[in-house]
């Protein structure tokens, strides 16, 4: 199996999950999916650079070949803003959660129950309301 | 190179951080710093504007590191306009935050305000499609905070999607990002444009669709169909001042769509020459009528002037899609007028929606309230503005966007589409008039309402948003003179690239 194929693959199956989670009508899936993107639009444009092994990005005296350096330094800012933005979406989604009393990413939602089951009901009780808003 | 280019980035830079760390608690010193910063930014955006009008294309190489290597800010005569628009919006809209107090109902209004600023100038300067997606982040990261700004539930329930629709457009534009620096090994706008136009044919696939999903997130910043359902909750929710500032961010997405397409897919481009056109044209159609048709159903005033904001981009977008100078020089008329009147729109339902106590912006006739008078008259005008009528600015934008599209590919669609929408736009605006300020002249009783918040100033304000559109309208030769040199400007395959890599070409 080829570098390719693995690297390719992967891209695939974590953008794959990620449009899936991110679909989802509750904040923390959606978070999640935030997070697959991210990772794999990681990869994505680490591979853009093209896949090479055993080249150094930084010029040297005897090296004749080279990685792409640019690729990896992209990478590297959009880490850095992918983690500062799931941090920002938990925090507010949480606030919203606590603020608003819904964690539907629509805002439409109503009480639901796990923050009924924070505000003093038993959780078996909200375990099993939220059975019955699961069922059709 | 021009030390210039740097100030519309620089000072809010330096501003916002000073602001955070040192003037937390001194609402004043905050206040008079951001007042200040805004003036600044007007000067120096018009000082460049005439410096810009000669005809000359402007580089910094940030840190001399030259063209396709470093990152360098361009300033051309579009650059130049984009920065005067915005510095012309920031200032009466601080005015306004300021005025109605807005600055303090929640912590770090004014750095916000300044790093919204440093993303929008940044990203208009900018000739590098990753520093175009770093200054997309410091705007949209900034816009998050200002949306947010004041609290409260019906605000964060639309935060979340606003945020969540922004993050998956920023996913994507790294994804376009990949596609165009593996198929073109560059990331400078001017030097890509010349790799697409010596790409040999069977990377063209690759290349257009980068091109195109580029296009689809420009598109959403832009509120283009179907990509909009994100706008008119979020800028009904939000605060006035915050929501009159971003009538410009998706002029944002406007402008990056024309810089984009004429650098990178122009003229040269052979094959791939203006691709993303027709894909773009009935999107912006879509767009023209869904907005005004929201409009006519939105059942309060915020939602009206949201889907307003939806409907104008339409107007603007359909211009732009045809590709042509004329057509784009009368979007270029447009994009000002449209800012302008969206965000006056925005204010003036602010102040009317505070007088109002408990019927708020909805469409229901309350008892008669305070400076029902001045507020109906700046109404009536701002809703001429809106509409396209004369004599305010929308309606020579609307006769010059008639008159460019004429005879191009879906040009009679274009003329259908506006002239329908302008009157179903007409109905809702003067419905919504005759309801808040006809009808409530002859109903009894009395509103409960709080005294406003420096009337005046608030009214005055609004007024001179207005006085803009005249003087626009007044000015309307050298203006579209102006804008028909920008337009040719763009359309010119030379001068940009050239002055952009000039350095590179000279070197061995």
């Amino acid at each position: 199996m080829s570098i390719e194929f693995l690297v390719a693959s992967a891209v695939g199956v974590l953008s794959a999950a990620g449009i899936y989670l991110v679909l989802r009508a509750r904040t923390f899936p959606v978070v999640l999916g935030l997070a697959f993107m991210s990772y794999a639009i990681n990869v994505f444009l680490f591979s853009s650079g093209r896949l090479v092994v055993d080249q150094p990005p930084i010029y040297g005296k005897d090296v004749a070949a080279y990685s792409d350096p640019l690729p990896q330094a992209l990478v590297l800012t959009a880490i850095v803003i992918a983690f500062g933005m799931t941090a920002l979406v938990v925090v507010l989604a949480l606030r919203t959660f606590l603020e608003a009393g819904t964690d539907q990413v629509d805002g439409h939602g109503e009480t639901s129950a796990e923050q009924e089951a924070l505000s003093g009901a038993s959780a078996a009780e909200a375990q099993v309301r939220s059975d019955v808003e699961a069922q059709p | 190179m021009n030390p210039w280019l740097v100030a519309p980035v620089l000072i809010p830079a330096l501003l916002a951080p000073l602001m955070l760390l040192f003037l937390r608690h001194r609402l004043v010193a905050s206040r008079t710093l951001s007042l200040a910063a805004c003036l600044a930014l007007l000067a120096i955006g018009c000082g460049l504007m005439r410096h810009a009008a000669s005809g000359q294309v402007d580089v910094y190489a940030m840190g001399d590191w030259m063209a396709p290597f470093g990152i360098v800010l361009v300033l051309d005569r579009l650059s130049a306009l984009m920065l005067v628009v915005t510095a012309v919006l920031a200032l009466p809209v601080m005015g306004y935050a300021i005025a109605s107090g807005i600055d303090r109902k929640g912590w770090h209004f004014h750095p916000l305000f300044q790093f919204q600023l440093l993303g929008l100038n940044g990203a208009f300067l900018t000739g590098d499609l990753f520093n175009l997606f770093v200054f997309f982040e410091v705007l949209l990261i900034a816009s998050y905070g200002l949306m947010l700004h004041g609290g409260g539930a019906a605000r964060l329930k639309a935060g979340v999607q606003y945020v969540v629709v922004n993050l998956v457009g920023s996913t994507l534009f790294l994804v376009a990002v990949g596609l165009l620096y593996g198929a073109t090994g560059t990331l400078n706008l001017a030097h890509m444009g010349e790799r697409v136009a010596q790409a040999p044919a069977g990377d063209h696939a690759l290349i257009l669709a980068g091109g195109l999903l580029m296009v689809a997130v420009f598109g959403l910043k832009a509120s283009l169909v179907p990509l909009h359902f994100w706008l008119p909750r979020t800028y009904a929710s939000t605060s006035a001042p915050v929501a009159a500032l971003f009538a410009i961010m998706t002029k944002v997405g406007a402008y990056c769509i024309l810089r984009f397409t004429s650098t990178v897919f122009g003229e040269g481009a052979g094959d791939l020459a203006w691709a993303p056109g027709p894909w773009l044209l009935p999107a912006a159609l879509a767009t023209l009528l869904l907005g005004f048709i929201g409009v006519l159903g939105a059942r309060h005033l915020r939602k009206m002037a949201a889907y307003a904001v939806v409907g104008s981009m339409g107007t603007l977008l359909c211009a732009l899609a045809m590709f042509t100078p004329e057509s784009t020089a009368a979007a270029l008329y447009y994009l000002p007028h449209s800012t302008l009147s969206a965000a006056a729109l925005f204010l003036l339902v602010d102040m009317i929606a505070a007088r109002r106590g408990d019927y708020g912006d909805s469409l229901a006739p309350s008892p008669p309230f305070l400076q029902a008078g001045v507020l109906g008259g700046l109404f009536f005008l701002t809703a001429i503005a809106v509409v396209g009528l004369p004599p305010l600015s929308g309606f020579p934008g609307k006769l010059l966007i008639l008159d460019a599209v004429r005879g191009t590919t879906g040009g009679w669609w274009a003329w259908g589409l506006i002239l329908g929408t302008t009157v179903i736009s007409l109905l809702a605006f003067a419905r919504a008039g005759s309801a808040i300020f006809w009808k409530s002249a002859a109903t009894e009783g009395q509103v409960k309402a709080g005294p406003p918040v420096s009337p005046q100033a608030s009214a005055a304000i609004v007024a001179t948003l207005l006085a803009a559109l005249a003087a626009l309208t007044l000015a309307g030769g050298p203006a579209t003179a102006y804008l028909n040199a920008t337009a040719a400007q763009i359309y010119d395959v030379g001068p940009y690239p050239d002055a952009v890599l000039e350095q590179s070409r000279a070197a061995p």
